[in-house]
């Protein structure tokens, strides 16, 4: 049988030599996506605004501008509609009403009355409702997960390699996210807690591919002590492209399946996540590698002391006293 | 490469034997699972409720609530304290309840000392090894006592409540009928309740927004109508919202409480829904004494801070029972008899969240999630099969056995699936492919530098465990916080990736290496296609 090749044998793309777009149109990215982070803001769902949201399915697409009439006709306020997952399924955003639980429960039952007058045929599958101190609290918690998710990962591959290499993970992270965010902010997709979930596994995934980049950068600048730096961070993209696209394949097969088919709650979760794979997949190439060259990283920096690998330990030590005697 | 000890096979192999056995009782219903004998495992994977259908409740009590109930509790206390110290009672004025403290001016200035000594005696120390103790007693000049609960002793009262609160909601629950609710406190003033597949969620809500505290009063009849409707009240009286509207104006003194009932029940008198209760035989009494004390006066049958009914009482009632009259619906009537029955609350609790996800979103969820599933597994392991052949099969086996250990741990665990966890376990599909990729790649690599086919196969795994390692930390990192950040479901996705990261490194390294083994030794290939 013969099989697949997605990457011939033996590649010598000179990814290096576009670091300087590269670098250029990401800085562009991050800027424009921050702007449209400020600007446009993120859709936060009432996980992250607070409020009350119900989602609907109707077995037919739903009219929205009809429905936004008709739920405004209850009385509880402007109403934020937008289809979720699929055209026949609603999810009906809600201010909280003023006072305690029962005043919520009374406009649930209204809206619902009244929807249910106009359709009949409408489900309530879900409701939601996240009051002001709550919501605040998980905005808090996810925004502090993501901080120090990154900055965990980031002093494990310092130790683990180099301070070169926090950095440019660091950075490569700081990229992966803001771009991600940006996308929310753009597409004015829903954001809420799964979202912030995905960013995590993004963070965890996209570092995933930056690593096994750098774990043969430090390789080949252990082996080939005479070869220019830009040569070896070239060489070990290129070594290990056919890695890279073809697990970025299997996990895009995988999340795109779960965007098709995973249902209307995990849309937002599986387009988050197979955007992440992307932008990870470039940003371990395009980004993390060539930050290192800007960084000073040369093969004297794995020669005196090194964490990592024991038997290079071994042999350092070893050199270092011979050096003595 | 070759040598693979027998104790590593036999390892390998009791392993997946064990976990198929784990993941067997998830075939099975409820109630065949229940009958498996002792000694075979029988846990079944939980479903969030995201999946099966229910409501998660966060309840949160104000810490301010506990510290104004204490207050009124401890004023209770002064007075009585002061009436009843060692060396007869200590005449007292200007008792006053204000910023976090009662206060009271001694009227004779001989009394002081003793005054501050007797309050002192009220205190009790907070904890089993702190000096601290629960209130203070200061002098705020010469003659005027202030006493203070304590920090330290607010913080142990709201704790006690917090815990009392839990098992009135537990009973409170129960008589709902519903089955499996989950009641756990979080924090220091939350409480978390989550009850599955429940048909009306808003009766659930009802009796937890409900503190039930059931007072019985007299109404104050010389009170002025006109100042009532002011809000303003005769001293020792109080102005009270009637529930059929207007106020009515009642002693403050409490004749008796809720707290000694001990039956409640729903009924009917002249076709129209009460409520009947009983006290307890201390609660009988005083019932008896002060309706005898009390006939053709009307008394104020209070809940929550809102007369239900005020009758006159027309003859003493000596029995301990009675019946509540009110403008009850059958459901609001047994409602309040639940209410009643399961005690009063001892603090205020608000819902400050609350998701409540139908059935048939549930059943979607699960069977949308199934199919995806299964699908991305076959995809990928289709996509994996092509691009590297027979190392492609062998990962394909283990992205099988990935699978099944992902559940056998979780049902073992007895963790919760959630649809996040549906997610995260399709995403480990993807993650735990990338462990042979690695491999397979660096075999290839090995195999282009002209290298023998074992050789290349034994640096490849060599090489690639250092790479899999630091790249599977970084994911167990994010899922690590992602669990204790995250809540319900997501905390269900962080465990599912945890496990599956953990779970693929076995099977893809060490599950395809025993397989690649076994190839080598039967077949001893000179050449090999990858």
């Amino acid at each position: 049988m013969r099989l697949i090749k997605l990457i011939p044998d033996n590649t010598n793309i000179p990814f290096l030599s576009w670091r300087n777009v590269a670098i250029w149109a990401s800085i562009a990215l991050i800027v424009g996506s921050i702007a449209l982070v400020a600007i446009r803001g993120l859709n936060f769902g009432v996980d992250f605004a607070g409020g009350l949201m119900m989602e609907t399915r109707f077995s037919q697409p739903a009219e929205l501008d009809k429905l936004r009439q008709t739920v405004a006709t209850a009385g509880a306020g402007e109403g934020n509609l937008q289809t979720f997952g699929d055209p026949n399924t609603v999810s009906i955003r809600l201010p909280l009403p003023p006072g305690d639980d029962a005043a919520v429960q009374q406009v649930v039952g209204e809206v619902q009355a009244k929807i249910k007058a106009e359709y009949p045929d409408a489900q309530f599958r879900r409701v939601e409702t996240v009051s002001g101190k709550v919501s605040g609290e998980l905005i808090r918690d996810g925004a502090l997960a993501m901080l120090l998710a990154m900055i965990g990962i980031s002093i494990y591959i310092w130790f683990r390699f180099e301070w070169q290499f926090g950095v440019g993970a660091l950075f490569a992270l700081v990229h992966d996210v803001a771009l991600t965010l940006g996308f929310f902010a753009l597409t004015q997709l829903e954001f809420d807690l799964n979202i912030v979930a995905a960013i995590l596994t993004i963070i965890g995934y996209s570092l995933n591919d930056t690593i096994v980049v750098y774990d043969r950068i430090r390789e080949n600048l252990r082996k080939y002590r005479k070869m220019g730096i830009e040569e070896v961070l070239n060489l070990s993209i290129n070594e290990t492209l056919s890695r890279t696209i073809v697990t970025s394949i299997a996990m895009m097969i995988a999340l795109g399946t779960l965007v098709v088919l995973g249902g209307s709650v995990l849309f937002g979760f599986s387009v988050a996540m197979l955007l992440g794979i992307v932008i990870g997949t470039y940003s371990s190439i395009f980004i993390g590698a060539p930050i290192l060259l800007w960084l000073g990283v040369s093969p004297q920096s794995f020669l005196p002391s090194d964490a990592g690998d024991p038997e290079a330990r071994m042999k350092a030590r070893a050199a270092a006293e011979r050096g003595q005697v | 490469m070759l040598d693979f000890p027998p104790w590593k096979v036999w390892a390998i192999a009791l392993t997946i034997l064990a976990s198929i056995l784990f993941t067997l009782p998830n075939f099975l219903t409820e109630e065949q699972a229940a009958d498996l004998p002792t000694g075979v495992p029988s846990q079944q994977l939980n479903l969030g409720l995201d999946l099966r259908g229910g409501s998660h409740i966060l309840l949160e009590a104000d810490p301010a609530d506990v510290a104004k109930a204490r207050l009124e509790t401890l004023e209770e206390i002064v007075r009585q304290e002061l009436r009843e110290a060692d060396g007869g009672p200590i005449p007292h004025l200007d008792m006053s309840v204000r910023d976090g403290s009662v206060s009271f001016t001694v009227r004779n200035p001989g009394d002081v000392d003793r005054a501050v000594e007797t309050m002192r005696a009220v205190s009790r120390p907070v904890g089993q090894l702190s000096a601290q103790r629960d209130i203070e007693v200061n002098l705020a000049d010469s003659t005027r006592i202030s006493v203070r609960p304590t920090a330290a002793g607010l913080a142990a009262e709201t704790d006690a409540a917090m815990g009392q609160a839990v098992e009135v909601i537990r009973r409170r629950i129960d008589e709902l009928g519903t089955r499996e609710p989950t009641i756990i406190r979080q924090g220091d003033t939350r409480i978390v309740v989550q009850v599955p597949g429940l048909q009306d969620p808003a009766a659930l809500k009802a009796l937890l927004g409900k503190t039930a505290k059931l007072e019985f009063k007299l109404v104050d009849i010389d009170a002025d109508p006109t100042m009532a409707a002011e809000g303003r009240a005769p001293p020792g009286s109080q102005v009270v919202p009637n529930a059929e509207g207007g106020v009515i104006v009642v002693k403050r003194r409490v004749l008796i409480s809720g707290d000694q009932l001990v039956d409640s029940q729903p009924s009917f008198q002249e076709g129209l829904p009460v409520v009947s209760f009983r006290f307890d035989s201390i609660g009988g009494k005083r019932f008896a004494k002060a309706t005898q004390e009390n006939v053709g006066r009307p008394f104020a049958i209070i809940l929550d801070g809102q007369v239900i009914s005020a009758p006159r009482i027309n003859e003493p009632i000596l029995g301990g029972s009675g019946i509540i009259q009110g403008n009850f619906t059958t459901e609001s009537a047994n409602e309040l008899a639940i209410l009643l029955r399961s005690g009063k609350l001892p603090v205020e609790l608000t819902v400050i969240e609350e998701r409540t996800v139908g059935p048939d979103l549930g059943a979607d969820s699960i069977r949308a999630g199934a199919i995806a599933s299964v699908l991305a597994t076959l995809f990928v392991a289709l996509f994996m099969v092509m691009t590297y052949g027979r190392f492609g099969v062998y990962s394909v086996v283990a992205l099988f056995l990935n699978a099944i250990l992902v559940f056998s741990v979780m049902s073992a665990l007895g963790a919760t699936l959630t649809l996040p966890g549906i997610a995260g376990f399709v995403l480990t599909i993807g993650a735990a492919v990338d462990a042979n990729v690695l491999i397979n790649e660096r075999i290839r690599e090995e195999l282009r530098k002209g290298r023998p086919v074992i050789a290349s196969i034994e640096t490849g795994y060599k090489e690639a465990s250092r790479t899999i390692f630091d790249a599977n930390v970084t994911n167990v990192i994010a899922a690590v916080i992602m669990f204790w950040f995250g809540s319900g479901p997501i905390k269900g996705f962080a465990i599912v990736l945890t496990i599956g990261i953990i779970t693929s490194v076995f099977t893809a390294v060490t599950v395809t290496r025993l397989l690649v083994s076994w190839w080598l030794r039967s077949k001893r290939p000179q050449a090999l296609v990858l």
